[in-house]
């Protein structure tokens, strides 16, 4: 007996919900960071599970590419985040509205 | 009840534990570790679905690089708490209140036809015809081989950005060197 | 032939923008002067253009020039932008530069004493941006660019007229002259619509050609709107309100504005839309009627006033509804005719009181006195102390009544003749009647300005205007004196009569019915004569021989001396129809609909927008979890409506 699809994209909408959540209340830029690391984990078994359903490979590959671009983001995302950390002294995304126009 | 239903309840248990933990924690260094754990419990569940390949790549790519980035940066930061006061009227109960809105939403979307497509049952056939990496590779390098090229371009461009961005200028490097020298740092 | 055309039009218009841009750098007597030359190049290119016109067969003198552009271009409507030049645009040019011209001259010496440069200048603007509108209005090719000169000679009237507005009651008779302007001119633009919705176009020979083919109601409607807005622009009634208290203005610019030119517009815009009166022939009894009821309204109004230039307004007004009785008869020529010598002796009789009033002025200086310069009483005796002042206003007064061989006696006569060999004898007789009238308070104006004792010190130490202003005098004196004799003579078939019957061919045909009692010509032209020799000699027995006391006949008749004294209290009669009812829907609007609904709603509109913008301020903080919420809150609505309407 195997487990159905629909349980994995249950667990998916929950940790992706999680993440908002996290994006939502988290000040540290750190920490919003990795929220959104965690919704882009709970996409990325959606798209497997529903690659099993649908029997295709496409989803596999769209999480193999979402996985590279995560790595690309995060990167940038970081360097980011030093750089304002360095000017402004934090890294509270709130301290960041000084930005706003 | 089969071991794979045990298992799988186990590691979304888990999963959703670490993230929890991870997004309640208020120390970051804390939260990267919760993270790492989470992220381990997913690339279980993919080999639950029967592709070790991308768990592999998971725990690589996320578990390992990524998330060690993550520990260099908090530690090049150094711990700083969280504040435990919310500035922003009303942000803390509205983010809960979304937050369980929309698993509720998603919960209710997945049993939709529209949305789901197939509600799923996977055969064991299928998981061995797809679960291997050589059909994953061929996917990957016949079809796609434009956008695979073209992320291998992405990398690079992420990468020359992320040395411009985190570079310090000369002049930068010595006015911060200079107060620090004579200052109570 | 085009380049002439456009060079006339805007060269007086050059003229005013040069003086706007470069004025302040030049002397004040150079910007008068290029002024003046800017007026006087215009005369001469009309000259020339003219003498173009004159080397074609008389038939073929009308000149279209090519579309410049399409000025408003709506479905079918379409405006374009082109002149017409021809026999009656040629004459109306002339007499708008000629006279403009003196005008301009004789201005340079009457403005020399004003205060400040900036004044002065802003006096010879005005007066360029008149002659162009003027220009525009003559010879544009079709209503719509008449409309548009129309308009901006209003405009130019108005700003003269309140040219000192540091006075209260200039700047109120500007407002008069505007505000009872736009009755006529709303009417004049329905006209224009109905015209457009009648025949297809505004151009005027689209519009002429089609008159076969419209139905005669129409056609008078047409017709009365655009007489209603003659009404307004040329003074007649029951429009006429404003032009007396015209007279607030400069004196040369009532001479040019509100005595040679911009009130004639709307005889040249009867004339030139001829062929739509003829074709309407109730609304050309109207247009008769109204105009002799005019003249002599006017003429018994002029007849007691005091105020030199008053006297002048209404002797306009009157000899403007001459006009109207012509071209309301069908003696267009004739009416064009009065028109050209009534710009002459009523430009040289203005300028004639501008020049007595500058002497009278003169002497009140000298005498330490202060005394009202327009005020007749306070003359007398001038005719020793300014002697080519009273030689050239005796030839205006002369004109003007009508005596034998002046300018006035032929086109007045011409037009009562008219109006009798069409059949018109009641018309006739008032209009005789009003000619008498006319005779005698131009010679008693003359009178009591000029003969006799001096009745004030002011006008005992009068002096004798500056030359640059007995010049355009003395010109115009030459020109009222003779274009009767040399533009018609013989009546009927004279040089105005040649140069103009073609213009009005479409008019006339089949309207030269012989009718008539029986009188030549020749006797009705002896009993004008005779008329206006009567007039002239009562005005002579009562001013100068003393041998009727005008005193004891004003109380002896009282009640009517005292109607015509207050002018028939039309003004007040119109405050408490229009004006006063006007004020208080005016003052109802201000207070009660102004405070409470437009100002509630202007409020309402700020409380709502401040208390809007305090929500969405708190959207633009710039804290990125703001904004994430709200996306989140967008996502949240997207997937409700996905999930609960969506199946």
């Amino acid at each position: 007996m195997i487990v159905p699809v629909s349980y994995y994209l249950v667990l998916g909408a929950i940790l992706f919900s999680i993440g908002v959540t996290g994006v939502l209340l988290r000040r540290n830029a750190i920490m919003v960071f990795m929220s959104i690391e965690l919704m882009l984990n709970a996409v990325n078994l959606s798209f497997v599970a529903m690659s099993r359903a649908l029997d295709s490979l496409d989803g596999q590959v769209f999480v193999f590419f979402v996985m590279t671009v995560a790595a690309a983001e995060v990167a940038v995302g970081l360097a980011l985040i030093v750089a304002i950390f360095r000017s402004l002294g934090s890294a509270d995304v709130d301290d960041a509205h000084v930005l706003k126009g | 009840m089969s071991a794979q239903f045990v298992i799988f309840g186990l590691l979304a248990v888990t999963s959703v534990a670490t993230a929890l933990a991870m997004i309640f924690s208020r120390n970051a260094v804390h939260g990267v570790l919760f993270m790492v754990g989470n992220f381990a419990a997913v690339a279980l569940l993919y080999v639950l679905l029967g592709s070790p390949f991308l768990a592999a790549v998971q725990i690589l790519v996320y578990a390992g690089a990524i998330m060690v980035l993550f520990l260099f940066v908090v530690m090049l930061m150094g711990p700083e708490p969280a504040p435990l006061w919310e500035h922003i009227p009303g942000q803390r109960p509205l983010a809960l209140l979304f937050g369980l809105l929309l698993a509720a939403g998603l919960i209710a979307a997945v049993n939709v036809e529209e949305l789901t497509g197939v509600p799923g049952i996977m055969s064991q056939e299928v998981l061995e015809r797809l679960g291997q990496p050589t059909a994953l590779a061929q996917t990957l390098f016949e079809r796609y081989l434009l956008p695979f090229e073209v992320t291998s371009l992405l990398l690079l461009i992420g990468m020359i950005g992320a040395v411009v961005l985190a570079k310090r200028e000369k002049h930068e490097l010595q006015a911060e060197r200079a107060p620090r020298e004579g200052g109570a740092e | 032939m085009e380049t002439l055309l456009w060079a006339l039009l805007l060269v007086p218009l050059a003229g005013a923008v040069v003086n706007v841009l470069l004025g302040r750098r030049l002397p004040r007597q150079v910007a008068g002067w290029l002024a003046s030359g800017a007026v006087a190049l215009a005369f001469l290119i009309g000259v020339m253009a003219t003498l173009r016109l004159l080397a074609l067969p008389a038939e073929e003198r009308a000149y279209v020039t090519p579309t410049l552009y399409t000025w408003a271009l709506a479905g079918r409507f379409e405006v374009p932008v082109s002149l017409l030049f021809d026999q009656l645009a040629a004459v109306m040019v002339l007499v708008v530069t000629g006279v403009g011209f003196l005008i301009h001259v004789y201005s340079v010496g009457y403005m020399a004493h004003e205060p400040a440069d900036y004044d002065f200048r802003r006096y010879f603007v005005y007066l360029n941006l008149f002659v162009f509108s003027m220009l525009l209005l003559v010879l544009g090719s079709n209503f719509v660019l008449l409309y548009a000169g129309w308009e901006l000679v209003g405009l130019c009237s108005y700003l003269l007229i309140s040219f000192w507005y540091t006075e209260p009651q200039n700047a109120a008779a500007g407002r008069k002259a505007f505000v009872v302007n736009r009755v006529g001119d709303f009417a004049f633009a329905l006209g224009i619509f109905l015209i457009w919705s009648a025949f297809g176009s505004v151009v005027y020979a689209d519009v002429f050609e089609a008159v076969g083919g419209v139905a005669p109601a129409t056609l008078t409607a047409i017709t009365l709107l655009l007489f209603v807005g003659c009404t307004g622009k040329s003074a007649q009634l029951p429009l006429y309100v404003w032009l007396p208290d015209a007279m607030a203005g400069p004196t040369p610019v009532s001479a040019l504005i509100h005595a040679a030119t911009m009130v004639t517009a709307g005889v040249y815009l009867i004339a030139r839309a001829s062929a739509l009166f003829a074709a309407a022939t109730s609304t050309s009894a109207i247009v008769a009627w109204v105009g002799v009821l005019t003249a002599l309204f006017a003429a018994t109004i002029a007849i007691v006033q005091v105020d030199i230039k008053r006297v002048l307004a209404y002797s306009t007004i009157s000899q403007l509804g001459y006009m109207f009785l012509g071209v309301g008869v069908g003696a267009y020529t004739a009416a064009i005719f009065h028109l050209v010598t009534h710009a002459f002796f009523k430009a040289l009789l203005f300028l004639g009181a501008g020049s007595v009033m500058h002497a009278v002025e003169h002497g009140a200086h000298h005498a330490g006195e202060h005394v009202d310069p327009q005020d007749m009483r306070q003359m007398g005796g001038l005719w020793e102390r300014a002697r080519w002042t009273g030689i050239t206003f005796l030839v205006g007064a002369a004109a003007l009544a009508g005596l034998p061989l002046t300018s006035g006696f032929f086109s007045k006569d011409e037009i009562l003749a008219g109006a009798f060999l069409e059949g018109h004898v009641l018309l006739y007789g008032v209009g005789l009647l009003t000619a008498f009238l006319t005779a005698t308070y131009s010679f008693r104006q003359f009178f009591l300005v000029f003969a006799g004792e001096p009745r004030s010190e002011a006008a005992r130490h009068a002096a004798e205007s500056p030359r640059v202003m007995l010049v355009p005098l003395a010109v115009l004196a030459v020109l009222a004196l003779g274009a009767g004799l040399v533009l018609g003579w013989p009546p009927e078939h004279g040089i105005i009569h040649t140069w103009l019957e073609p213009a009005f061919a479409v008019a006339r045909e089949g309207t030269k019915a012989e009718g008539g009692a029986g009188l030549s010509p020749m006797t009705l032209l002896l009993i004008s004569s005779v008329v206006a020799l009567a007039g002239a000699g009562l005005a002579y027995g009562a001013y100068v021989r003393k041998a009727v006391d005008p005193a004891a006949l004003s109380v002896r008749f009282r009640p009517l001396y005292v109607l015509l004294w207050n002018r028939y209290y039309v003004d007040e009669l119109y405050a408490l129809l229009f004006v006063r009812p006007f004020f208080g829907l005016a003052r109802f609007l201000a207070d009660v609909v102004d405070k409470l609904v437009i100002d509630g709603a202007v409020n309402g509109v700020a409380t709502v927008t401040a208390g809007a913008h305090a929500l969405a301020r708190r959207l633009q903080a710039g804290y990125v979890r703001v904004y994430a919420l709200s996306m989140v809150l967008g996502a949240l609505l997207v997937l409700g409506y996905l999930v609960y309407w969506g199946r």
